[in-house]
């Protein structure tokens, strides 16, 4: 990854950016976030195959864009969530520099957000293969298997909020889960608080959800969450024929409509 | 209680797990299908396992569950009326094969409930358990009980403490009346120390925590915080795994004239945490609430629990989704 | 199941559903009286977390009415519901509640006669599928749980 360690110290000493978000190694081994302000330093910024966070829930932290300008290592789902933050007003194209990196792990020349649109237009964007065999099984259960699958695998939760806080479409610095006039989702972790607060994210994720597994890497407790939200990335593709995340300037599956969307079970 | 140390042989620690099942509810870990490490109440003696590290959550929740209900009340016209909890419905609970930090942990839980008011649900939780621990003799990069005071064997928490041998077997250390009560319901299964050798793990210490606690109380304003926990999203997973953190949140819930006041888990971690009425966040970014949760168990904690808030079981390391390591941080504090 | 009365909650929309009610009554129409009604501006307010409450507090069914499409009072919300219905639906199959027991329907203000279908269908059909145990049990469950507290 030359290239990208000598693209970072240029964007970093010509001032382009004032940090670069991306990969590096801790000193145990295990591969984490960097943020790197000092050119000498890019030297720490790594990428491979372990790289699998999506850096872009950083775009919108507070510490981090005091910084100022950003530029963030950025594979194909990264790239996605950009396109899904600067559609929702929640980041503006020209407050970062992507450095994308390509399927095989590649530095890419992102020049600006049109050619990321291009590239991304051309890449594959259902859900990833490891997980449409998840969901194919699921989906192949019967009713009464799947709410018992779900209510085993919620059951686990404790409402930590690691799959909702990993997530860069979660940016709402008041959830739902703590809105308490009224009281929309029970406090306690329950399986059934548990069962409504997941309904209500992969609800709030229909048509956002970029399929980049976070959620479910996130989660001490080992819940398959993304299943969730990637059944409904399926559908919205099904239904309206939309992948979330390919443009700058698309409208939400779910804040926007079709006189003529079709549905087959309203009377 | 004076304490003594008896033998008990592999084939009856089989026998001493299903005669307590028999009777009691026995909290045991065991592998589960997606081969992490839970406790459930009275598994199959097979499928407990003696040879984990650590498991995901803590036990912490046997004294400390997620949701504990307070009262229930009801809502009439013109008044209400409250009924207390019923604490005659606290199961008696034996907490099998948890290790040296988790058992050390309900002595930090109780320097947090217990500091001025006696929390009357968790003293009743910790007063119906017993603990039967089980000596490291595995460990990993993470742990580092060593750091903060304990050892893969220490004591403290246990009621009978039982340690692996080279040929299987196990030592129990007796160590309060509880255990002996234990010890005493199955006499026939204990029997004299032979001279076999204990299996301990090393683990090797990474910082000093007298140093840590000392160098914190002029760091509070130090760029280390703001540093070390960029990368932080502000989950609540090290709080909910940790066996020592205590925060809680209190919530009615009603429905129609009938309702419950419950405490859930809550976590220092999250940005609504300190949310004041009027909107003003005294924590109002994630370095400040980084910085509060070593801050409470290295330096507030020792200073007026005379307690530390960490055992050094590793979980908030190992479970945290962006590797915000807190060994290696304190192994920096200490040098700052 | 033959002393089963389904408990029904109609989410309707003030403008066309709820005035078609109300047209079914003073038309003289009968219907079925498991039903309760509750009001709102329009579908585009009727968020889904309330039929999952409805569910939690022992509902067997659910009706969720409003404007035919082009009708909206507020032009657009119904389109907008559409939407949020489908999805909705899609992931209710996906973990396995029955969405069996929850009819989606345009009911204008002139459809009074429709009202009382939507209404006896319903009842009709939650009456064979009886009582909605699993998600009762479920959140009966749930409370069990924190008795024990494992
Ligand atoms: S997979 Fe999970 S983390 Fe990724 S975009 Fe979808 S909901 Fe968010
Ligand atoms: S990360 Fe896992 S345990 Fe935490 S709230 Fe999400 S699903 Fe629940
Ligand atoms: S702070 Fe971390 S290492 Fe210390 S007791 Fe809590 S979870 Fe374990
Ligand atoms: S007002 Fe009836 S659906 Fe909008």
């Amino acid at each position: 990854m030359d290239n990208l360690v000598k693209r970072a110290k240029e964007l970093l000493e010509n001032k382009t950016v004032q940090v670069v978000i991306g990969y590096e190694a801790g000193p145990t081994g295990v591969i984490r976030p960097a943020f790197i302000t000092d050119p000498e330093k890019a030297g720490k910024l790594i990428y491979n195959d372990k790289c699998d966070q999506n850096l872009a829930v950083y775009l919108t932290k507070k510490e981090v864009k005091n910084f100022g300008k950003m530029a963030i290592v950025a594979t194909l789902p990264v790239m996605r969530s950009i396109m899904m933050l600067i559609s929702e007003q929640q980041l503006f194209a020209e407050s970062i520099v992507v450095l994308g990196i390509s399927a095989d792990g590649n530095l890419l020349d992102i020049a600006d957000i049109n050619i990321m649109q291009g590239y991304i237009e051309k890449s594959d964007l259902s859900n990833p293969e490891k997980y449409k065999a998840l969901l194919a099984e699921l989906n192949k259960l019967n009713p009464e298997e799947k709410f018992a699958y779900w209510q085993k695998e919620l059951s686990k939760c404790i409402k930590c909020y690691a799959c909702r806080q990993a997530c860069p479409m979660c940016y709402c610095t008041r959830c739902t889960v703590e809105v308490n006039q009224p009281q929309w989702i029970p406090v306690q972790a329950n399986t059934h608080g548990n069962m409504e607060w997941h309904i209500l994210r992969a609800m709030h994720l229909a048509g956002r959800c970029i399929s980049c597994g976070e959620c479910g890497r996130a989660c001490p407790v080992g819940i398959p969450c993304h299943l969730l939200t990637m059944q409904l990335t399926d559908q919205v593709y099904t239904y309206f024929k939309v992948y979330a995340g390919t443009s700058d300037k698309m409208n939400s599956v779910l804040s926007t409509f079709e006189p003529n969307d079709k549905e087959s079970f309203i009377i | 209680m004076e304490t003594t140390r008896k033998l008990i042989r592999k084939q009856s620690v089989e026998k001493l797990y299903n005669a307590l099942t028999s009777n009691r509810q026995v909290y045991a870990p065991v592998v589960a299908a997606d081969k992490q490490i839970e406790y459930r109440y009275n598994p199959g003696f097979a499928e407990v396992t003696f040879g984990h590290i650590r498991s995901t959550l803590s036990v912490k929740n046997v004294v400390f569950p997620k949701v504990e209900n307070l009262f229930f009340y009801t809502n009439a016209r013109s008044e209400s009326t409250i009924t207390d909890i019923d604490m005659s419905r606290i199961p008696e609970v034996v907490l099998w094969g948890a290790h040296p930090c988790d058992n050390a942990a309900f002595d930090t839980l109780r320097s947090i409930f217990c500091w001025d008011i006696k929390d009357e649900f968790f003293s009743k939780r910790l007063e119906k358990l017993a603990v039967i621990g089980l000596s490291c003799h595995l460990s990993d990069e993470y742990c580092f009980c060593t750091s903060v005071g304990l050892s893969p064997d220490s004591k403290k928490g246990s009621d009978i403490l039982l340690s692996l041998l080279k040929n299987g077997d196990y030592h129990a250390d007796i160590l309060t009346e509880k255990g002996n009560e234990i010890v005493k319901s199955a006499a026939d299964l204990f029997e004299t120390v032979s001279d076999e050798k204990e299996v301990i793990t090393e683990v090797k210490q990474k910082f000093s925590h007298e140093q840590v606690t000392s160098k914190l109380s002029a760091a509070f304003e130090h760029p280390f915080w703001v540093e070390n926990s960029l990368r932080c999203i502000g989950c609540g997973a090290c709080a909910y795994v940790c066996p020592t953190c205590a925060c809680f949140d209190i919530q009615d819930e009603t429905r129609g004239k009938n309702g419950k006041r419950y405490r859930s888990w809550d976590s220092c971690g999250f940005g609504l945490f300190t949310l004041h009425t009027s909107g003003h966040n005294p924590r109002e970014v994630q370095s400040q609430r980084w910085r509060q949760r070593i801050m409470h168990k290295f330096s507030y904690m020792p200073e007026r629990n005379e307690s530390l808030g960490c055992v050094g079981c590793g979980r908030c390391s190992s479970g945290c989704p962006v590797d915000m390591n807190i060994a290696e941080q304190l192994e920096a504090l200490q040098n700052i | 199941m033959s002393d089963f009365e389904p408990k029904v909650v109609a989410f309707v929309c003030n403008w066309c559903t709820y005035a078609g009610a109300d047209l079914t009554g003073t038309s003289r129409i009968k219907y079925a009286s498991n039903v309760k009604i509750i009001r709102f501006p329009c579908t585009g307010r009727i968020d889904f977390m309330l039929l999952l409450k409805a569910f939690a507090n022992g509902a067997d069914g659910i009706i969720v009415s409003g404007c035919h499409p082009n009708d909206c009072h507020y032009t657009s919300g119904n389109f907008h519901a559409k939407r949020r219905w489908i999805m909705f639906k899609e992931l209710m199959d996906f973990m396995g509640i029955d969405m069996n027991r929850i009819t989606f329907s345009w009911v204008s203000a002139a459809e009074g006669a429709k009202w009382a279908d939507v209404v006896n269908a319903t009842v009709t059909r939650i009456r064979e599928l009886g009582p909605y145990v699993s998600y009762k049990e479920m959140v009966d469950k749930s409370v069990e749980e924190e008795v024990k507290n494992g």
